[in-house]
């Protein structure tokens, strides 16, 4: 017994914390009363209808919103803007069919785009790049437009993007919103793989659950106001996600262990 | 003529080099706004008896501020632009009406008459330009950062609003001077074309950069020697050299893309 609870604590190590927390702003509340702590190397799905307040919780990690009461701490600080230690891909990008620009030079600039006037160090980057490109398998892709690009592909681009700081958190904001089942599988796993790898925590907001249930540790369901925080199979049940809509909910799973939450109201999957 | 060259040769290198972020911005409207404002400037400057340049400079500059304070999403909102650009093209008007000097002035406003230009304005234009040159050099990656990926750059800490006024001022001061060149009616062939034409050829910014002030700076120069022996004006020169290249550019690429297909 000894050398299994070994194994796994030895990687427990929150980077995420928070209590009580209550996000929004004091004239609208977006959600209360969260509490959750994710740790090193974890795969966290955070899930729930549109408007519930998901991004709401990427913009309070990334120092860009204050939360109207309670505490968030990440690395043991309260969240500042800028930290290197997070890699973010957000929702929107502004990239298009004018967009000649190479990838190479995107994720270049996630490197040293901070950096004002003349710097040496703006030359590494290169490398650093393309070390990036690398990991999430596109380095073929270096040197075409971002408009020749494919959602897929684009995708794996902003996630290098996010990588070429080396962080401990990664923030993805809906990246499988646009792709086919075959890319959603591809990019799930390869951000599985990445959190496996580097030993990285990476919280995934997504619509459907069902692509990443297989490699998910913990999950957040927002829904109504509230946060259920935990392991998928304690909170993906109908009690609980009962308790959280005020309203009768059923999960089914199927045979292959994919989840239909039924009896909601809202728009699951909708664009 | 020689202060023809000098002015034009500046203007065309800080109107390629703004007219980079002006592309990549999609903030093409807007560039062509600020030029509009400038006129009324530029119109009332000449009725007070002061260099249009200044008229330009200060009008210019205000409403890019104003236009950068709105936010963003004023800046493309057509309808509101175009409501005060038609405004301040009357007022220039108004001001041109009131003018009892020499009529060329409104001429040379809208169409622009760089052989006419003074030492005094060449060295105007030469500290306008010096200004852009050095903000570039420490905005520039920044500056593009923040245009290509606007919510990653804000999640990495760069400051937004002030990179936005900071551009919208560069516009203000390349289209105060460009104006000299190509006047307020064609600012876009040395603020938009030469820069879309470059971004269409070169994937790497700084490429795409050095081009747009390239295909500028040549075109500028062709234009000023053709007028020195034709004589139309020189703005018209300049614009269909542009014009002409862009056309080119966009032919030889609509070709290669077939080719591609088949």
């Amino acid at each position: 017994m000894q050398t299994g609870s070994m194994a796994v604590s030895a990687s427990i190590e929150p980077v995420v914390t928070a209590q009580n927390l209550v996000a929004g702003y004091p004239n609208k509340i977006v959600w209360r009363d969260a509490s959750f702590s994710f740790n090193r190397g974890e795969l966290v799905a955070v899930i729930g209808p549109n408007g519930a307040g998901k991004t709401t919780l990427f913009r309070l990690l990334l120092g860009l919103q204050q939360p109207v009461s309670g505490t968030i701490r990440i690395f043991n600080e309260p969240p500042r803007r800028g930290n290197s230690r997070i890699g973010y891909v957000p929702q929107r990008h502004v990239i298009d069919s004018e967009t000649n620009i190479e990838s190479l030079e995107l994720v270049h600039l996630a490197f040293c785009g901070h950096l004002w006037g003349f710097h040496v160090s703006a030359k590494f980057g290169r490398k650093t790049a393309l070390v990036a490109l690398d990991a999430v398998g596109a380095t073929e892709l270096a040197h075409q437009p971002l408009s020749a690009l494919s959602g897929g592909e684009l995708q794996r681009i902003f996630l290098a993007e996010a990588l070429v700081s080396n962080p401990d958190l990664l923030l993805l904001d809906e990246p499988l919103s646009s792709l086919d089942i075959r890319r959603t599988s591809e990019l799930v796993q390869l951000v599985d793989k990445l959190v496996r790898s580097r030993n990285v925590t990476a919280l995934l907001v997504a619509h459907d659950i069902n692509p990443l249930l297989p490699y998910l540790d913990k999950v957040v369901y927002m829904a109504n106001g509230k946060v259920a925080t935990g392991k998928p199979k304690d909170v993906l049940t109908s009690d609980r996600l009962s308790a959280l809509y005020d309203t009768q909910v059923e999960v089914i799973r199927d045979s292959r262990g994919n989840i239909a939450i039924i009896g909601v109201e809202v728009h699951h999957g909708d664009e | 003529m020689q202060h023809a060259f000098e002015a034009g040769t500046l203007v065309a290198i800080v109107a390629g080099i703004v007219g980079y972020f002006v592309v990549l911005r999609r903030s093409a409207f807007a560039a062509h706004s600020l030029s509009h404002i400038g006129f009324a400037g530029a119109a009332g400057a000449v009725l007070v008896g002061v260099s249009p340049v200044v008229g330009l400079l200060l009008f210019t500059s205000v409403g890019g501020i104003g236009m950068s304070v709105l936010g963003v999403r004023a800046a493309n909102r057509d309808v509101q632009i175009g409501t005060v650009l038609s405004f301040m093209l009357g007022l220039g008007v108004l001001f041109i009406s009131l003018y009892t000097g020499y009529a060329t002035e409104a001429y040379s406003i809208l169409f622009g008459e760089i052989l006419g230009i003074s030492e005094m304005d060449v060295r105007v234009t030469a500290v306008a330009s010096i200004v852009i040159l050095c903000v570039v050099v420490v905005v520039f990656r920044p500056l593009l950062f923040a245009s290509l990926d606007e919510d990653v750059a804000e999640a990495k800490g760069l400051p937004m609003h002030m990179l936005g006024i900071v551009f919208m001022l560069l516009v203000a001061l390349a289209t105060s001077v460009a104006v000299q060149v190509v006047g307020v009616l064609l600012i876009f062939s040395l603020m938009v074309t030469p820069a879309a034409i470059a971004q269409r050829l070169a994937k790497r910014p700084w490429r795409a950069l050095v081009l747009s002030v390239i295909i500028a700076l040549g075109s500028t120069w062709l234009g000023l020697t053709v007028a020195f022996y034709e004589p139309y004006p020189v703005s018209f020169f300049i614009t269909s050299i542009v014009f002409i290249l862009y056309l080119l550019v966009r032919l030889s690429q609509a070709r290669i893309k077939t080719v591609h297909s088949h």
